[in-house]
Formats: C-alpha cells, structure tokens, sequence
C-alpha cells in the first residue's frame, strides 16, 4: 500500500538507496553514454550519414532544375517517363509528385553523385527498395546528399509517406549500372 | 456536509464529484476504445494482402479514425480520470471546481465526436498527423483544438486539487510517489497541449482560408513536440498505475522514493523537445542539433524508464520476499497471483513496453539508424507495443481495479477477464514481432496496397514480407478480440455485475452518484505516511531483489545486441554523406 501513501520521511531526499539500484543506474548511464557516443562515432568513422545540406525552394524553381537535367542527360524513356544518365560524379535530381517519382535516373556502380530530391505538392517519403533507404521529402525544401550506389541492379523507389489516394501508385526507379 | 464514501475493499475515500467525474472519463475513453477496435479490424484485413478487404479510400480513413481514437481520444479520456484519482482519492480531498471539470469533459466531447463525424464524413482522411499542406475539414482541427482545452482545463482541476490538499492537510509529509508520478504526466500534458495549440490554431486558420501559407517542415517540427510528448503523457501515467497496482496487490513500496522520484523528473527535464527522433531523415536539420535532441548527449529519459523497470518489479520482489517466498531467483514472480487480470496485465505491459517497445524505441531513434526505418512498418509495430501495450493494457489492468472500488460491482464473466491480458498480449506480441520484421524488410506503413496495383512501374516485395504481414493481421486480429474481451467485461461488470453496496445504479450515477447515505464521511481521516522501511533505517547490505536484477540484465543483454545488429545492418547499405 506504501507507493500510494506519502514517504516516510518528510525529506525522502536524504533516504539511504540500496546498493542494487546505486549498480543499476551506473551500468544503465553507461550504456545510455555508449549509445550517444555511437552517434558522433558514426559521423566520424561509419558510411552512412545524411548530409546537412538542403535549401528552400519552390516547385517551380525545382522542376526548372529537373527538366535542364532531363533535357540534358536523357537516353530513353521507360512507362512514359523518361531515363536520364548523368555523369558520374554530377548533380542529379528528382522530384516527388502526385504520384510519380521523376526522372528514372540511371547511375554508374561505385560512382557517387550528389543527389537533390524535393516534392512539387505535399511531403513524400522516398524509401528505396530493396536497399531500404529511407528519407522524408517536404515540400518547399531541397534535400541534397552524396549517394554511392555500390550494388548494380534495378532499385524501386517506394512513396513511404502517406499522400492521399493514389500514394500506393508513386514508385521510380533507378538503375545502377555496371562500368 | 458529507461527501465522502469509503470503499470498505480498498479503503480509498471517494469524494462525490470526483468520483462522477472519474466514471464518466473512464466510460467515454472505453467507447473510444471500442471505435479505435473496430476501426483496427479494417485496417489488418486490408493491410493482410490475401484478404485485401476495404477500398483504398476508406482504408485511408478507416486508418485515421483508429490512430486518432486510439492513441488521443481513448487515452486521454482514461489519463482524465487517473489524474483525479491520483488527486483527490489518493490525497483524500475534495476536488477542485468540479463545474470546471465537467465543462472539461463535454468540451473533450464535443470535440472528439466533431472530430469522429469529420473523418467519417470522409473529407479528413488525413492520419492522425495531417501533415501540411494536405488539408482536413476545419472541424478536423476545430475538434482536436476543443479536445485539447478540455484536457487542459482537467490538467488544472488537477493541480488546484493538490493546492486544495496541501492546503487543508489532508495529508502528512510529502505527496504520495503515485500522485507524484501523476503529477508529472499532468506537467508533460500542459506542454505538449500547448505545442499543440502552436502547431493546430494556425493550422485550423488555414484551413478556413485566414492564413495563406503553412510551411511543411515547420510543421512536422512543432506537430511532433505534441505528438511525442504525449506519449511522454502515457508513459508516466502508465508507470505512474504500474506503481499504484504494486502497491495495492503486493502492499510493495519503492525500494527508495529518491531513485523513483528523481527518475520521473528526469521524463520532464529530458524529453519535452524530443519531436527530433520524427524529423531524423528530414532536410533543413542539422545532424549535430538531430544527435543532441534525441539524447541531449546521454538518454536520460530512457534512463528513467531503465530505472522504473528495475524498482517496479524489484519493489513487487522485495515485498514477495518479506511474505516468504525466497526460494530461488524466481519464487516471488512464479507465485504471483497470474490468475489476476490486474496482475497479469501489469506484468505483460511491463515486459512488452521495456523488451520491445523500449529497445526499438531507442534504435529507431538513433540519427543515422533511422535511414533504414523512417516510415516503415517497422514504426507502427514500435508504437503498438508502447501505446497499445505498453499504455492500454496497464489501463485495462487498472480498470479490473476500478471496477469493484471505483463502480463499486463485481466483475462480470471473471473467467473472461482472467484470460483477458493472456489473449490481448499474446495477439498483440505476434503482430508487433511481425511488423518489426516486415518493416527491416521495407514494408511501408500507412500504404493501401503492397502490390502496387496499376502503377505505371512495378515493384514485388519478397515473399517473406507477405507472409509476415499476413501472420501480424492474424495476431492483430487475436488482439482485437483480447481488445472485445476487456469490453465485455467493463460493460457487462456495469450493467450486469453484481452490486457491491447500495447503488443507484449505473445511469444515475453519472450525475448523481451512489445513495447518498453512502457519502456518510465529511473529513477522512488525514493520509498517514508510510511506515519505515528496514533499507531505509539502516541502510542495505545486499541485493535485496536478485530476480529482477537478473531480469533487467537480460534486458540490458537484449538491448546492447539488437542496438549492433541494427548498426550492422545499417552498414550493409548504399554509403551516403
């Protein structure tokens, strides 16, 4: 009945704790430390890290962005939507819309790209699969990082965020290539 | 004048009001309860492909309706009536402005039926996080904004009971540890009510055409510093009740009031801004501000809940062991009353909320493990063990409690109730484990159809990923009816369940509670403190409860592995930078 009943002392502060508890709180602090220091560690040594650039941007300006690229790099067209094979090394862009990831891009194995990706109308969730990439794409912002595909083959990008009625509809595609 | 009645069972006084006020929360949380069930069932049978039941425009609204009935409306209503148990039973006092409390509840009421009809009406299918710039009916947002100042106005009928208490001395020393952990959901909720308002009144303006613009990311932002936090709500409520049912089934007391005390501060200090660990994988946010808000360099709030689930169970042992039963590690856990749905409740959502719904919790809260989780099923399946778990099953444990002391009946079907926890966590284990293990496969959460059905381009999931998304809608499906069970039984305890003492019977007792020759006490007796522990006199020598160290070793063992496994499965994809 006690933990309904007020302390036993008016100052609870100054009880004596139990060894038990005094080991438990040690070993658990530790652990909780380990577990931030892998993060800064992370960054440090590990491979896969967001990066902290993005912009602010708008629809338009984005899609001017896009289509330049599509216009510049395009080698075919799949579905209706074209393919674009950027060189290595460059800027690559796509963009999330009611409901279509756009361009298909096509990428060379083991070459990193700067990758910009940013929604025409609400957020998106870009989830490559089956990597299991996974990031948030708002709307009204650039998201730019550095990506290395190094596994060749054909890689679906799946709409993770809820987008209305045809959200089950918006997959892309990109292909990595063998060099 | 007299207003007071003691339950000769329990021995908790009841003022008059509050104990209306406690009923009535109770019974609007379990309706919401029963519309979150229900609406569940739709969501697990279309989400189970083979059966694939509902259209994809009510799956979408079907969804909505069960996250918002279940992890706002139902909790909320039922943390309501905690806090003025927490106050005015617990501290033996008259409530504060009762007239205020009910003008809390209907304004709660009205704002989740206006809520409910908007998403019924179909135009507000847009999850529970309605997300900017996709737009709900206005009285989407007016209904949650209406729920919300009623909570509020119940979080300060709260405090000016304890000042009322304190005031009137109504009891010796310091607060009790089950009204101060009370204490700190009630603290956490002010906050996260007032993100909340930050983040909706604008939101509400917008929809009515009175503001132009909401920016997306500002709003994923200040949503989530309501939408985590509340949760944060759930957790000190809930470890608040698993404090109270120790201590009623076990006469168990905190093996230190300092450690358990302090570890509830640290929920307040170390987890208000915590809508970092929803914007990890978001742009426009550092990774150094990402890194210090989800640990604020060490975890001190998961901390705390490592600590209450050692004093928790450890408390339970001590008090075990005092009544003889020292045989082994383990004697004190295995001649547990596992026949008491309030005990088998508290233990299962106790060992579900800290093996699964803790340990995923952090790891998917970790900056860069996130990339392989965001938005996967694997979300979901977390929450599920925490909220509906972790939070839900604690409350139906509380309520076998509540319905003898509280409605003052007996339970209805016992046998029912008895297997109640048993079915409801067995089901709801099986889906949880699934889903984590569709969601590592990339299954994604909130999504009508995993075939991708009339896309332009196509996409097959493994095989695996069916199977264990059909085997989840099965546990799911074993949920729901534990979820039913309970329902049975806290109705059928009301309407049927034998009477405990004169009653007017459960309508009238709404508003006008039991006979009132029932209040014949006009001032309890004051709350006395607790009598003194042997550790506390003299100090301890030893472990006092080897049991549960071993158990939360086993927790640490679990923890420290999944959390490599996790690092080493992010390493295996594509580097980024």
């Amino acid at each position: 009945m006690s933990s309904f009943l007020p302390p036993s002392e008016r100052i609870w502060w100054n009880t004596p704790v139990g060894k038990q508890e005094i080991i438990w709180v040690g070993i658990a602090l530790v652990w909780c430390l380990i577990m931030f220091l892998m993060m800064p560690y992370w960054h440090i040594y590990g491979k896969q890290n967001l990066s902290n650039e993005a912009y602010q941007t708008t629809p338009a300006h984005f899609q001017v962005k896009v289509d330049e690229m599509v216009a510049k790099h395009r080698v075919g067209d799949e579905s209706g939507i074209p393919i674009v094979k950027p060189p290595a090394g460059s800027d690559v862009y796509m963009l999330g819309r009611l409901w279509q990831w756009y361009p298909i891009l096509e990428l060379e194995k083991g070459q990193s790209y700067r990758l910009h990706l940013s929604s025409m109308d609400w957020n998106h969730g870009f989830s490559l699969q089956p990597v299991n990439i996974n990031l948030q794409i708002v709307p009204g912002y650039e998201m730019v990082l550095t990506v290395t595909p190094d596994t060749a083959g054909e890689f679906t990008v799946v709409c993770n965020e809820y987008c209305g009625i045809g959200h089950h509809l918006m997959l892309g595609k990109i292909y990595v290539k063998e060099n | 004048m007299a207003q007071f009645r003691v339950c000769p069972d329990s021995g908790f006084y009841f003022d008059k009001s509050a104990e209306s006020l406690m009923k009535a929360n109770a019974v609007a949380g379990a309706v919401c309860l029963l519309i979150a069930g229900i609406l569940a069932l739709g969501v697990m049978l279309t989400r189970w492909q083979y059966v694939h039941l509902l259209p994809a425009d009510m799956f979408y609204q079907v969804l909505t309706g069960h996250g918002i009935n279940a992890l706002i409306f139902w909790v909320i209503f039922f943390e309501m009536a905690i806090l003025y148990f927490a106050s005015s039973t617990l501290l033996r006092t008259r409530l504060a402005a009762p007239r205020w409390a009910w003008a809390g509840f209907a304004l709660m009421i009205i704002g989740m039926v206006m809520n409910n009809i908007a998403v019924l009406q179909g135009n507000s299918s847009v999850m529970m996080t309605s997300y900017a710039p996709m737009q709900a009916d206005p009285f989407f947002y007016l209904g949650l904004i209406l729920f919300a100042v009623g909570a509020l106005i119940g979080c300060f009928v709260f405090l000016g009971t304890l000042v009322i208490a304190r005031a009137d001395r109504t009891y010796e020393g310091s607060i009790p540890l089950v009204t101060f952990g009370a204490l700190t959901a009630c603290i956490i909720a002010i906050f996260t009510i007032a993100s909340g308002a930050i983040i909706l009144v604008p939101t509400w303006l917008w929809s009515i055409g009175y503001i132009g613009h909401i920016d997306a990311a500002m709003y994923r932002v200040i949503w989530w510093a309501m939408g985590h936090s509340s949760q944060q709500i759930n957790v000190a409520a809930h470890v608040s009740v698993w404090y109270l049912i120790i201590g009623v089934l076990f006469n168990a007391r905190p093996m230190s009031e300092k450690v358990s005390r302090s570890a509830f501060l640290l929920y307040i200090l170390f987890l208000q801004l915590a809508s970092a660990h929803h914007i990890l994988v978001d742009p426009g946010i550092s990774s150094e501000w990402k890194v210090f808000n989800t640990s604020y360099a060490m975890y001190l709030a998961v901390l705390a809940s490592m600590i209450h689930g050692l004093t928790i169970p450890g408390a339970m042992e001590v008090s075990q062991r005092a009544k003889g039963l020292t045989k082994g590690m383990f004697e004190w856990l295995r001649k547990a009353p596992w026949g008491n749905p309030v005990f088998s409740g508290f233990f299962f959502s106790l060992i579900i909320f800290g093996f699964i719904g803790g340990i995923t919790g952090v790891v998917m809260g970790t900056e860069q493990i996130n990339i392989i989780i965001h938005n996967t099923i694997y979300v979901p399946a977390h929450f599920h063990a925490t909220v509906a778990v972790g939070t839900t099953l604690t409350f139906m444990a509380l309520t076998y409690l509540l319905i003898p002391v509280l409605f003052r009946r007996a339970l209805f079907l016992p046998w029912m109730a008895k297997w109640q926890p048993y079915v409801f966590s067995a089901g709801m284990t099986m889906m949880i484990l699934f889903m984590l293990g569709a969601g590592t496969l990339g299954v994604s959460r909130r999504h009508w159809d995993m075939d991708f059905t009339g896309a332009m381009l196509s996409f097959e999931y493994p095989g695996t990923a069916y199977t264990m998304m059909g085997i989840a809608a099965i546990g799911g499906i074993l949920g729901v009816l534990g979820g039913a069970m309970y329902l049975i039984v806290t109705v059928g305890s009301l309407l049927f369940g034998k009477k405990l003492d004169q009653s007017a019977g459960l309508f009238q007792s709404f508003g006008v509670p039991l006979a009132s020759s029932a209040y014949n006490v006009n001032q309890p007796e004051r709350l006395p403190m607790a009598p003194k522990l042997a550790v506390e006199e003299h100090g301890s020598a030893g472990f006092e409860a080897p049991g549960t160290f071993v158990l939360a070793m086993a927790l640490l063992v679990c923890f420290v592995v999944y959390y490599f496994i996790n690092w080493d499965y992010l390493a295996s994809v594509w580097p980024l930078s």
